[in-house]
């Protein structure tokens, strides 16, 4: 049974990891960009929260309500101006950009608030709450509902995506830029827009890591970038569904770690990111087809 | 830039101080072209006007003060070998390319500056060389993004539908599995759903059969029926010759010739697009029309024809 509850929760953990690894996704495929600063950004957006929970009262499950929003103004800002700046020098300038916005947001971060590890929600019951199957498998609310909004944001994401003016836009400069350009759409604004939606998943993976664990100014790097990168690679880049099924493979793979030794929880993620790097670089979903 | 320059309505290109020797020669040869462009302005006023238009790739001068003007519902053809600049031409017209030196007029007003998407959705949309569709997409989305931002006028999907009508059972295609003809049909019905003025088709006919290249022309009638003026570029000098209502011959960035098909021999066109002696003999004969054009050759012209020194040695 153990055994099952490991799997179970592996599976849970994945809609997070999910969630870190679709704003990457996303703006990896549309505008070829490498979000380095992708963690940090994440962990700005706990940050949002945790001042909009502490200004407002409001339950930090209703952050999202604000911290999206502000995000998404956010990744149009930085879109249209330092990545788009960078993204018309080339593609490469792109990764030092954001690196260098990552180690600005963390040194930013330790200087103007502090090193102190933060947790938003704490003490409200649907947060900290868990349920029983049987005897030995518990599952908390929380992750189930982390699970639900990140099956919900890609559903969103992949209608939004094939079936509204702005998603074939989208889809349509990521084809070929040029050739949108020609047919009248300003590649910069659609980029704006990507962005904008990217950065609204980052808000709400921050929101659900502050509440399913604790972050600090440098989890950005050392958890969220990583993790989203290797449910990225094991699903296959720009696949949406892919990132939830690298989520969970990831997920699955750290919780079996964890049965077999605690301390491997993290490496045997590694592992498999290896494994799939070294056996399928493409990722478990892409289509050899896509150029 | 020495020469003197003049521009608004009464413009003149860049002469010489001292325009070359053999010119006079070739008086017979000039007053033949010359009617074309004449009659044509006195018409109306151009709807496209390239004036003195000077492009760089890097060090390489791909254009050298190449000017035209097209006027409304006109088909234009520029022709010229590979490497003439004809691509250029139109990329820099549609905005993809910025010019060193000159300047782009549409419906008189000055287009230079202006973004592509901003000149696409004024009016001016090309058809790019090798179709450049949206793979992702199907046949109707392609359609649709190019519709997105429409100018009002008779296009429409379903009109593309019915002058393709292979198109309307296969919308939901991917247009990466369409063959190339059917690729290039969606490609120029992306740009038809825009409703634009002008039309700029950059080499319709490249990696096409010559039967389907064929067909594909043989719906220009139609579309020009709905009051569009083309300006089209294509390697295949019979096949503009047989639909252009004026041609333009580049050669290593300049103007070598122009006028109506009707006026031009088949030995001055060969001559214009190889830069080769033209077909009296003679530098003089050089078939290239000063008319109310001005596509007159920059004085290096002739020399530069007989000797075939390139454009990046002349810029030296």
């Amino acid at each position: 049974m153990a055994w099952v509850n490991a799997i179970i929760q592996g599976i849970l953990t994945g809609g997070l990891y999910a969630l870190f690894a679709c704003g990457l996704s996303l703006m990896f495929g549309v505008m070829k960009v490498v979000n380095l600063a992708h963690g940090d950004l994440a962990v700005i957006g706990a940050y949002v929260a945790l001042g909009v929970i502490t200004v407002t009262h409001i339950p930090a499950l209703w952050s999202f309500v604000i911290v999206v929003p502000i995000m998404a103004v956010l990744g149009y800002a930085l879109q249209r101006t330092l990545i788009q700046a960078a993204l018309d020098r080339g593609v490469l300038i792109t990764l030092l950009v954001t690196f260098g916005l990552s180690v600005v947001i963390e040194s930013g971060l330790l200087q103007f608030i502090n090193a102190d590890s933060h947790s938003l929600g704490v003490g409200e019951s649907i947060i900290t709450g868990s349920f029983s199957i049987g005897s030995q498998i518990q599952i908390p609310y929380l992750l189930l509902l982390i699970f639900a909004v990140a099956v919900v944001v890609l559903l969103g994401l992949q209608y939004f995506l094939s079936l509204s003016r702005y998603g074939r836009m989208i889809r349509a400069v990521a084809d070929d830029q040029e050739a949108a350009q020609l047919s009248g759409i300003d590649y910069r604004h659609v980029f704006g827009i990507a962005a904008a939606i990217a950065f609204g998943t980052v808000a709400l993976a921050g929101i659900a890591y502050g509440m399913y664990s604790q972050f600090s100014p440098t989890t950005g790097t050392d958890t969220i970038l990583l993790f989203a990168f290797a449910a990225v690679v094991i699903g296959g880049l720009g696949s949406l569904w892919g990132t939830l099924l690298g989520g969970i493979v990831l997920g699955v793979a750290q919780q079996i770690g964890a049965q077999i030794n605690q301390a491997d929880q993290v490496l045997a993620g590694y592992i498999v990111f290896l494994l799939v790097l070294a056996l399928r670089p493409q990722g478990l979903t892409a289509r050899r087809a896509q150029s | 830039m020495s020469e003197p320059k003049a521009r608004g309505g009464d413009w003149t290109p860049p002469l010489p101080a001292n325009p070359p020797q053999g010119r006079g020669t070739s008086d017979e040869g000039r007053s033949r072209l010359e009617g074309g462009p004449e009659a044509r302005s006195q018409q109306s006023e151009p709807l496209l006007e390239v004036r003195d238009l000077t492009v760089h790739h890097g060090q390489l001068r791909a254009l050298d003060r190449v000017s035209l003007r097209v006027f409304p519902g006109e088909v234009y053809a520029i022709i010229g070998a590979n490497g003439a600049g004809k691509s250029t031409l139109l990329r820099t017209i549609a905005g993809l390319h910025r010019p060193t030196d000159g300047a782009i007029l549409y419906d008189g007003k000055d287009m230079t500056k202006i973004r592509p998407e901003r000149r696409a959705t004024g009016g001016i949309v090309m058809v790019p060389e090798g179709r450049r569709l949206f793979g992702s997409l199907t046949v109707e989305e392609n359609l649709k993004v190019g519709a997105t931002y429409a100018r009002k006028g008779p296009w429409t999907i379903e009109r593309v539908y019915e002058i393709f009508a292979w198109m309307k059972d296969r919308r939901t295609q991917r247009t990466a599995q369409l063959s190339g003809g059917e690729q290039q049909a969606v490609a120029i019905g992306r740009a038809l759903v825009a409703n634009p003025r002008v039309l700029l088709l950059d080499e319709l006919s490249l990696g096409l059969a010559p039967v389907i290249v064929q067909r594909i022309y043989a719906m220009l009638p139609q579309i020009l029926s709905t009051g569009l003026t083309v300006l089209l570029v294509e390697q295949d000098v019979s096949q503009a010759l047989r639909v252009a209502s004026h041609i333009q011959c580049l050669l290593e960035g300049h103007t070598t010739l122009e006028g109506r098909p009707s006026e031009v021999t088949a030995e001055q066109v060969e001559a214009a697009y190889f830069g080769l002696p033209g077909g009296n003999g003679g530098a003089g004969s050089l078939p290239v029309s000063r008319g109310g054009l001005g596509g007159i050759v920059p004085p290096e012209r002739t020399e530069a024809l007989w000797h075939g020194s390139t454009p990046s040695s002349r810029a030296s």
